[in-house]
């Protein structure tokens, strides 16, 4: 089974949370990952920020459920870097 | 569960709104007590049951209303602000934290609301019930009862400094002013 190591997402929030706040709820994960988050262009009230996280398998269902909790929306996936685990029948 | 409603109260900020609530109708209280019991100490030779009943019943109603008015106009104000956030967002919120800060925050400042002046109420009539259940007091009921309206209303103000940043003392002795100049224009009218 491949494993997300890196994934940079594009992402519309409310101003609250803030960012710190935001950041902290995806990185505790039961397989605990490392955020970046970068404020892209704040609005009255919402933010458009950019999310690079890193771990050693991402788990991006329980992710995008917490973004959405927290009121935000996914606009795209900018960036992915996966590595395969190389137990898949090879392809004659 | 105390983390939740901080998160929840975080999310929706409303701290100040809960914070503010809980001077403003705790002030209503403890002046609306310090006002019933001027009247009867001008009056004079009123029973102290008498006084117990007036004053609990005005703490129920001014908590009543502090209940029913906050959860009404929280509720309403929350809705409105989850609505234009929904349209900022062009998301549906109705399975989110915002969601849920919209239906629980405005029960919390509503018992906080309600809750503050009867609270207070309780504290200030409190020379009353002990006096009621033969206690002895340095003072008669009434004036203690007093005492402890002009006390409570000085550790508001102190609250209201500690808040702010402002010089505790300077808002405690302010707020005790405001409580003074209502005693004696109580004594004034009545006299």
């Amino acid at each position: 089974m491949p494993k997300v190591k890196r994934i940079t997402l594009d992402i519309l929030k409310p101003r609250s949370p803030s960012s710190l706040e935001f950041a902290k709820a995806i990185a505790d994960q039961e397989s605990p990952c490392r955020v970046q988050l970068t404020v892209d262009e704040v609005d009255e009230k919402t933010e458009s920020i950019t999310l690079v996280i890193e771990g050693e398998d991402i788990p991006f269902d329980a992710i995008t459920e917490t973004i959405q909790n927290l009121g935000g929306s996914l606009h795209s996936i900018d960036e992915v870097e996966v590595e395969g685990s190389g137990t898949s029948p090879r392809q004659e | 569960m105390f983390q939740r409603i901080r998160f929840l109260l975080k999310l929706s900020q409303a701290q100040d709104i809960a914070r503010r609530y809980f001077f403003t109708n705790g002030y209503d209280g403890a002046l609306t007590m310090l006002g019933l019991n001027m009247g009867f100490y001008t009056t004079g030779n009123i029973p102290t049951t008498v006084a117990i009943n007036a004053c609990l019943g005005a703490a129920i109603a001014l908590s009543i209303s502090g209940l029913t008015s906050a959860y009404i106009s929280e509720s309403e104000e929350m809705k409105k602000e989850l609505a234009e956030l929904e349209k900022a967002l062009v998301a549906d919120l109705s399975d989110t934290e915002h969601k849920k800060a919209t239906q629980w925050v405005p029960v919390w400042i509503a018992l906080v609301n309600g809750f503050a002046p009867f609270l207070v109420s309780l504290f200030i009539i409190m020379p009353l019930f002990l006096e009621q259940l033969g206690m002895s007091l340095p003072f008669s009921p009434l004036e203690s009862s007093i005492a402890c309206a002009l006390f409570t209303i000085f550790l508001l103000g102190i609250f209201l400094g500690k808040v702010s940043g402002s010089f505790w003392l300077w808002t405690g002795l302010r707020a005790l002013l405001i409580a003074v100049l209502t005693c004696v224009a109580i004594l004034i009218l009545e006299s």
